[in-house]
């Protein structure tokens, strides 16, 4: 019996590494092709060349200041999205929580909104300044959902949070719909855009001001998994094993609220990442967060750099909004794997 | 029905669950609802941009003379208007319970089938295409659109082996409904009639015809009646797939009757005023939270609770800031929000 049940295990695992490594090889081959794609070619040789460091200028500028940092950017927010939405239904245990529901698109967006209402032009809108904005639009209203939440002597609940941020979320959405209908056409386009996830954050300044955000929390949340699959079991069951629940449960949850909050800061509203990453993940290597959480990682990164080069692509010169190609191709293998999937 | 059901299942920890339920809430709630309703449609049909005195109204009604300007106000707009109101209302907040009953997921509601979603695409197209189409077509579409999208979802949900469980048909829809969102949004921007869709979206009551409301009506009642007849089931099937069964219900059977009602519901809903979403996620809460868990109270009193919500919500968007209207959607969510917080905050483990 004992063997049994070591060799089941072992035989997750592996088949966990194997996924994990064909992700892996799939995220390297879309990041060569990204390389390559855009309104000017770069031939393989050339490409080769230039990170060598020996490509003509032209190519060089393209490659190091155009299309590396938005390719990073793209595998960062596509990794951070999916790890908190992965965090944020492990904790509520709700198949359609995702970072949207804890109001930090919304807070974001809102926030956006409210600058480009009532700044005098687009054309001139401080590019820097939007990031920052969304950051703070987004923490503050993580925050205000905490505290409206937050009951004393009860601490957190998690169906508690989710309540009150599809309610924040719902203020939030309807005073974005009376700003929309205020706005001038051109400002509108402008703002819509933004909503739809365009990840305009293209030089290496947005890398770094992300990176720190993924580099710290990530790492935190994988190596809290095993606080995870006992908070997966239900609190009346993780607090019978003695684990803390609260004082994990908001932890982590702010970890979450950090991820997602810093990559719609350079992002835009990309929600389905935080959707269907984790889900992915979940039916390729099952609910074992040491597995789950880092193939969610991996999936999402996936997701967002396959989106983001078909989206610049498709329509050159123009492109479309990544958020819309992530669902578009997103949503149809979903819906296929839970097409196959047995109960 | 009359007294406190205690049920012998049990619950997951071991001790038997007693339901709550609460008649006597229940019954309140149905006769003071609907005196609230008449009041509030008295309110309605005589506040505005003309204001009118009850007494015009009340002839307007039952004596109507078609040379009077303020009789025609009132039977060509706001009567339409007030009863599209009240009805969507209803219908809006019925689908949302069943969602929420069927799938025990506090977050479900009508437009997670894809309804919503569905309806706004073609609703894109229309905008995008066909430029210009006359009011019946869009309607038309977008009720088909809506059906197309409930369709897909419910499809693919069971394709699957072992047919379509709850989270099963919360996630493909969930799924759909960002995929044909994308889509909308990508047309919108391409052609640039993201304003134009996002009035339509934004939801309002207001340009409701009487035709639209004699095609409604017979649909939403007989919907509404089949809810009711369905209602004993949902509450069992909101204990869980394997009580019902256990209970010898065809589980498979009352969600599709279930599926159909919504999509009639909140089908015509979208059609008539776009995609008002709070009300259906909101009004059941607050519904659970009065009368307890037995869907045979819920159902009814969600009905009025929606409809109040809706009527009231309509005549304020009206008179916070004369003679524009506030869209209707943003409204409600301002009436909903405070109190759907304040639900949140007493949270009750029942679904």
């Amino acid at each position: 019996m004992q063997q049994m049940v070591s060799h089941y295990q072992t035989r997750k695992r592996n088949r966990g590494f194997a996924v994990m490594t064909i992700l892996a090889i799939l995220i390297f081959i879309a990041f060569i092709i990204s390389m390559n794609t855009g309104y000017i070619r770069l031939s393989p040789s050339d490409l080769l060349l230039t990170l060598i460091g020996s490509g003509t200028d032209k190519q060089s500028l393209i490659l190091f200041e155009f299309r590396l940092p938005r390719i990073v950017i793209s595998l960062l927010i596509g990794a951070g999205l999916a790890v908190s939405g992965c965090v944020i239904q492990g904790i509520s245990r709700n198949a359609l929580a995702e970072p949207g529901i804890l109001g930090i698109n919304a807070g974001a967006g809102l926030m956006v909104m409210l600058f480009i209402s009532f700044y005098p032009s687009t054309s001139a809108a401080p590019v820097f300044l939007l990031p920052v904005l969304a950051l703070l639009g987004a923490s503050v209203t993580a925050a205000l959902i905490f505290a409206l939440s937050y009951k004393r002597h009860k601490g957190l609940s998690p169906t508690r949070i989710v309540l009150t941020g599809i309610a924040v979320a719902a203020g939030m959405s309807a005073a974005m719909i009376v700003l929309t209908l205020k706005l001038s056409p051109d400002k509108y386009q402008f703002v819509a855009t933004w909503l739809a996830g365009s990840i305009w954050g293209t030089n290496w300044k947005f890398v770094l001001s992300l990176l720190p955000w993924i580099a710290i929390l990530i790492p935190y949340v994988f190596y809290n998994a095993r606080v995870m699959n006992v908070l997966n079991l239900g609190e009346e069951l993780a607090k019978g094993l003695g684990a803390p629940v609260a004082k994990e449960q908001l932890k982590l949850l702010a970890a979450a609220v950090g991820l997602a909050a810093s990559c719609v800061a350079v992002s835009g509203g990309i929600g389905f990442v935080g959707l269907i990453g984790p889900h992915l993940a979940r039916r390729l290597v099952g609910p074992k967060h040491e597995l789950l959480l880092p193939t969610s990682a991996l999936a999402g990164a996936l997701l967002v750099i396959v989106a983001d080069t078909i989206g610049r692509w498709i329509m050159q010169p123009s492109e479309i909004p990544t958020g819309i190609v992530v669902a578009v191709i997103g949503a149809p293998y979903f819906l296929y794997l839970l097409a196959c999937s047995k109960a | 029905m009359s007294q406190h059901a205690h049920s012998p299942i049990e619950g997951n920890n071991g001790k038997p669950v007693a339901f709550r339920s609460r008649p006597w809430a229940a019954t309140l709630i149905l006769t003071g609802g609907v005196f609230a309703l008449i009041l509030g449609m008295f309110l309605s049909v005589s506040f505005g941009a003309a204001d009118i005195h009850f007494a015009v109204v009340w002839e307007a009604i039952f004596q109507f003379n078609p040379d009077s300007t303020q009789h025609q106000i009132i039977q060509e707009i706001r009567l339409p208007r007030l009863l599209g109101g009240a009805m969507v209302g209803a219908s809006l907040a019925v689908a949302g319970a069943i969602m929420q009953g069927m799938t025990r997921n506090p977050l479900a509601d009508s437009g997670l089938l894809g309804l919503n979603a569905g309806a706004g695409f073609v609703l894109a197209l229309c905008f995008a295409f066909f430029p210009g189409l006359p009011f019946m077509y869009l309607i038309l579409y977008s009720f088909l659109g809506a059906g197309v999208g409930a369709g897909m979802v419910y499809g693919i949900g069971s394709l699957a082996k072992g047919g379509l469980t709850p989270v099963r048909l919360v996630l493909a829809g969930a799924a759909l409904t960002a995929l044909l969102s994308a889509l909308s949004e990508g047309i919108a921007l391409y052609f640039k009639i993201g304003q134009d869709l996002a009035f339509w979206y934004a939801g309002g009551v207001a340009g409701t015809k009487w035709f639209q409301l004699e095609v409604m009506f017979p649909w939403i009642v007989a919907a509404l009646i089949g809810a009711m007849m369905l209602s004993r089931s949902i509450t069992m099937l909101s204990l869980g797939e394997d009580v019902a069964k256990g209970l010898g219900q065809r589980t498979a059977l009352v969600k599709l009757a279930g599926m159909i009602i919504v999509l009639i519901l909140a089908g015509s809903a979208v059609a008539v005023v776009g995609a008002v979403g709070f009300v259906g996620l909101i009004v059941p809460h607050l519904t659970r939270y009065l009368v307890g868990v037995d869907y045979r109270w819920i159902i009814p009193c969600s009905a009025i609770l929606g409809s109040l919500l809706v009527v009231f919500a309509d005549l304020a968007a009206r008179m916070v800031n004369p003679p524009y209207e506030t869209p209707l959607g943003a409204l409600i969510a301002l009436i909903g929000v405070p109190f759907f917080l304040y639900l949140a905050r007493k949270e009750r483990r029942e679904m």
